[in-house]
C-alpha cells in the first residue's frame, strides 16, 4: 500500500468506527453533545489523521499512534476497584476537591464534593448537559468548532463525557479542583474525553489536571478542554502529565478570555509516550493577560510536542509564554508557537521564549516561532535556545566543592525552576519541584501514592 | 604547600604555559604579575582543575598530593580556592543554597556534620560583614545582577566562608574602585594565617599596596621570567612591561 493509501485507510477506520457505533455514542451521552457529531465527523474526514505533510503536525507523526489496534471506549465501563481508595493524592497540604475520571469518563463513584461555593457546579459533562443544559449549551464547542484541527473534530465526533465545572459570576473559588485522569485497562484502549470549564465575571478558580495510568498498556487519549474566562476573572489551569511511556495523548485546550481577565496555564510533562499538547488562547476582550508555561523532561524514546496559538483579537492585551525542555537519551521534543496580532489589536504585548537543554547527542529538539503581526503599535518578541549545560557555571560550582553530579542537578533544577516558580498553588509547586528533581536524577517521578500502580 | 615543576599547558593545541616552576610555602603571599595573554589566568584555572586544558608536561604537588589527579571539587574540598576573574551568573540557583551546599560539602569531606540552619546563618552574617556584602545580594541567584564590584566581593565572601588553605585570586582587583579595592583587600588580609597561603594574580601593582606579597613573579609568554621581593612590583609599575621584554631577552 502506498503512504497515501495507508493514510486514507487509517482515517477511514475512524469514520467507519463512528458510523458503526453512532447510536451507541448517542445513547451514552447527551443531546447537546450528540448534535455536534455529524458536522464534526465530516470535518475530520476532510483532512483525516494529520501526517508529516500537515504543517501543524510537522514534528509529530500521529499516524504511528493512531494506527495501533485499540479497543475503543464507547461506553462507561464499571471499575472493579474503589478508585477513591486507590487514588488518595498524597501531596502534603494540597487541599483540593478531588474528581476522578477513568478512561475519559467521569467516575461513577466519585465522592460528592463538600462545601462548594454557592452556584458552583462540578461534575460530569454528560450529566450536567442532560440535567442543566443551560449551563452547557452556550459554551460547548463554541471554541473547538472553530478549529481546523482534524483531531479536535474527531474528539467532537466521539465525545460522550468528561469533566465539567461552572463558577458563576462574582465567586472566589479558593480551593483548587483536582481532576485526576486515570487510564486503566488490561488491553490497549482509545479514549475520548471532553472537558468544559466556565468561570464567570469577576470570579476566580484553579483546576489541576493530573494525568495518570494505572496499567502499562498502549493507550491513546484524545482530549479536548474548553475554558471560558469571564471578564475580570482569574483562572489557573495546571496540568501534570505523568503517564507510563506507552500512553500516548493529544490534548487540545482552548481558552477564551474576556476583558481584564487573567489566565495562567502551566503544563509539566514528566512521563509519557507521545504527547501532543495544543493550546489556543483567544484574547476576546481588552486588557486580558495570559501567562503560559510549559516544562518537559524526557528520556528513552519519549516524544513531546507543544503547539501554542495565541490570537490577539483585541488591543491592550498581554501574553507571555515560557517553555522549557530537558531532553535525555533518544527523546524528541518540539515547540511551535504562533502569535497572531490582528489589525486593530494595538498596544499588544506578546512574548514567547523556548529554552532547551539536550543532554545527549541523540536527543532532538525542533522549535519554531511564528509571529503574524497585522497591527503596527505592538511589542512582540520570541526567542529559542538549544544548548547543553553551561560548562562555565558547572566549573564554578565544582570549584566550590560541589560534586559534578550535584552541580549538574543544581543547574538543571535552576533551568526548570523559572517555570516551576510560577505555580501559584504552593503545595503543588513544592511537589513539582520535588518531582522535577527526581526526574532529573533519572528516577521515576511519580507521586508516592500514584507510584504503586 | 604548593610545588609546580616544569608545568607545560596547552589549550586547543596552543601552548600557553611553557615550563612553570613555583614553590609556595605555608603562610606566604605570592603575586603573579604579567601583561595580558601571558598565561596568568590559565595558571589559576589549571590549579583549580578546569578540564579543557591539556597538561603537556610537569607536576603539581599540593600538600604532598599530586594535584593533577584530583577533580576540581576535591581540590576545593582540600582547601584550594580560586577567586574568579569573571564570576559567572547562575540564574535559578539561589546564593544561600549554593553557599550552604558548598560549605556542607567541605564539612562532609572533613567528616563533620552539616551546619544547622542557625549556625549557617550566623556564619553567613559574620562573613558578609567582613566584606560589606549587601544583605539583599544573598537573596538573589548566584551573581545574578551583581555589579562588577559586588561579584568580586562575593568571591571574597565565599573565600571567607570556606577558609581555604591556598587561595588563588585571579585579577580580583580588576574593575574595582578604590573603596571596593580596600574592602576586598581588608577581607583578604583578615583571613591571613600562618597556615594559609595566597596567590594574587594581577595586572597592576595597585592591589599589592594593600595585600603585601612575600614574593613577586613575573609571567611573560608562558614563563616566569623574574622572581623577587615586593619591590619588583614597584619597579614594574615604574618601567612598564616593555622594560621586561628587553630585560628578559
Amino acid at each position: 500500500m502506498t503512504l497515501t493509501a495507508n493514510k486514507i485507510a487509517l482515517s477511514e477506520k475512524y469514520t467507519e468506527l463512528f458510523h458503526a457505533h453512532r447510536s451507541m455514542l448517542d445513547a451514552g451521552s447527551s443531546s447537546l453533545l450528540n448534535r455536534m457529531r455529524d458536522i464534526a465527523i465530516k470535518r475530520f474526514e476532510k483532512t483525516g489523521i494529520p501526517g508529516f505533510k500537515n504543517e501543524n503536525y510537522k514534528y509529530t507523526n500521529l499516524e504511528r499512534v493512531f494506527d495501533k489496534d485499540y479497543r475503543h471506549i464507547l461506553e462507561y465501563e464499571q471499575v472493579d476497584v474503589d478508585l477513591n481508595e486507590a487514588f488518595r493524592c498524597d501531596v502534603p497540604q494540597l487541599d483540593t476537591h478531588v474528581v476522578l475520571l477513568v478512561n475519559g469518563w467521569y467516575y461513577a463513584k466519585n465522592q460528592p464534593l463538600q462545601n462548594l461555593p454557592k452556584g458552583v457546579v462540578v461534575g460530569s459533562l454528560k450529566q450536567v448537559a442532560n440535567e442543566q443544559p443551560e449551563l452547557v449549551q452556550e459554551y460547548l464547542n463554541r471554541q473547538a468548532a472553530l478549529s481546523d484541527d482534524p483531531i479536535v473534530a474527531l474528539n467532537t465526533a466521539f465525545a460522550q463525557d468528561g469533566f465539567f465545572m461552572h463558577v458563576p459570576d462574582h465567586v472566589v473559588f479558593e480551593k483548587p479542583v483536582q481532576v485526576i485522569n486515570i487510564m486503566r485497562s488490561q488491553d490497549a484502549i482509545f479514549a475520548t474525553q471532553r472537558n468544559l470549564i466556565v468561570v464567570g465575571k469577576n470570579s476566580q478558580a484553579k483546576v489541576i489536571f493530573c494525568d495518570h495510568t494505572m496499567s502499562s498498556r498502549d493507550f491513546l487519549t484524545n482530549n479536548v478542554t474548553e475554558v471560558f474566562v469571564g471578564q475580570d476573572a482569574v483562572v489557573d489551569i495546571y496540568t501534570v502529565q505523568n503517564q507510563n511511556n506507552q500512553a500516548n495523548s493529544v490534548n487540545s485546550s482552548f481558552f477564551k478570555q474576556e476583558a481584564n481577565s487573567n489566565l495562567l496555564s502551566s503544563v509539566a510533562t514528566l512521563h509519557g509516550g507521545l504527547i501532543r499538547n495544543n493550546l489556543k488562547v483567544e484574547m476576546a476582550g481588552e486588557h486580558a493577560e495570559a501567562n503560559l508555561y510549559g516544562m518537559s523532561f524526557t528520556d528513552k524514546k519519549q516524544h513531546v510536542d507543544n503547539f501554542t496559538n495565541i490570537e490577539h483579537a483585541q488591543p491592550n492585551c498581554l501574553s507571555n509564554q515560557v517553555y522549557k525542555y530537558v531532553l535525555d537519551e533518544d527523546s524528541v521534543g518540539a515547540f511551535a508557537g504562533r502569535i497572531h496580532v490582528v489589525r486593530d489589536a494595538q498596544k499588544t504585548n506578546a512574548f514567547q521564549r523556548n529554552n532547551n537543554v539536550l543532554l545527549t547527542d541523540s536527543a532532538k529538539m525542533n522549535t519554531k516561532p511564528q509571529l503574524i503581526i497585522d497591527a503596527d503599535d505592538v511589542k512582540c518578541s520570541h526567542g529559542a535556545t538549544i544548548g547543553q549545560i553551561d560548562e562555565e557555571a558547572l566549573f564554578y560550582l565544582r570549584a566550590r566543592g560541589i560534586g559534578e553530579a550535584d552541580a549538574r542537578m543544581m543547574l538543571m533544577n535552576a533551568f526548570a525552576h523559572e517555570v516551576v516558580q510560577n505555580i501559584r498553588v504552593e503545595p503543588l509547586r513544592d511537589r513539582i519541584d520535588e518531582l522535577v528533581e527526581k526526574r532529573l536524577r533519572g528516577e521515576l517521578a511519580y507521586c508516592h501514592s500514584c507510584d504503586r500502580h | 604547600m604548593l610545588t609546580i615543576k616544569n608545568l607545560r599547558v596547552a589549550i586547543e593545541g596552543k601552548e600557553i604555559l611553557k615550563g612553570i616552576n613555583l614553590e609556595i610555602k605555608a603562610g606566604e603571599v605570592h603575586a603573579i604579575m604579567g601583561p595580558n595573554g601571558s598565561g596568568k589566568s590559565t595558571l589559576g584555572n589549571v590549579l583549580a582543575g578546569k578540564e579543557e586544558y591539556e597538561i603537556l608536561d610537569g607536576e603539581i604537588w599540593y600538600e604532598g598530593e599530586d594535584l593533577l589527579e584530583l577533580s576540581a571539587e576535591d581540590r576545593a574540598r582540600k582547601g584550594l580556592f580560586l577567586g574568579f576573574q569573571y564570576p559567572v551568573e547562575i540564574p535559578g540557583v539561589p546564593m544561600v543554597n549554593f553557599i550552604k551546599t558548598s560549605v556542607n560539602e567541605h564539612r562532609k569531606f572533613k567528616g563533620l556534620e552539616p551546619l544547622t540552619a542557625g549556625e549557617f546563618l550566623k556564619l553567613m552574617r559574620e562573613k558578609k560583614e567582613l566584606v560589606h556584602l549587601d544583605s539583599q545580594l544573598t537573596n538573589r541567584s548566584v551573581n545574578e545582577g551583581f555589579s562588577g564590584g559586588e561579584k568580586k566581593k562575593n568571591e571574597i565572601f565565599q573565600m571567607a566562608m570556606l577558609e581555604p588553605k591556598l587561595a588563588i585570586l585571579d585579577e580580583t582587583d580588576s574593575g574595582l574602585d578604590i573603596d571596593a579595592l580596600r574592602i576586598v583587600s581588608d577581607g583578604v588580609n583578615a583571613l591571613k594565617h600562618p597556615e594559609r597561603s595566597t596567590i594574587v594574580i594581577t595586572h597592576y601593582q595597585r592591589l599589592l599596596e594593600y595585600i603585601v606579597p612575600d614574593c613577586v613573579h613575573v609571567l611573560y609568554q608562558g614563563k616566569i621570567v623574574k622572581s623577587a621581593g615586593k619591590e619588583l612590583a614597584l619597579e614594574l609599575e615604574e618601567k612598564g612591561y616593555d622594560w621586561l621584554k628587553t630585560h628578559s631577552l
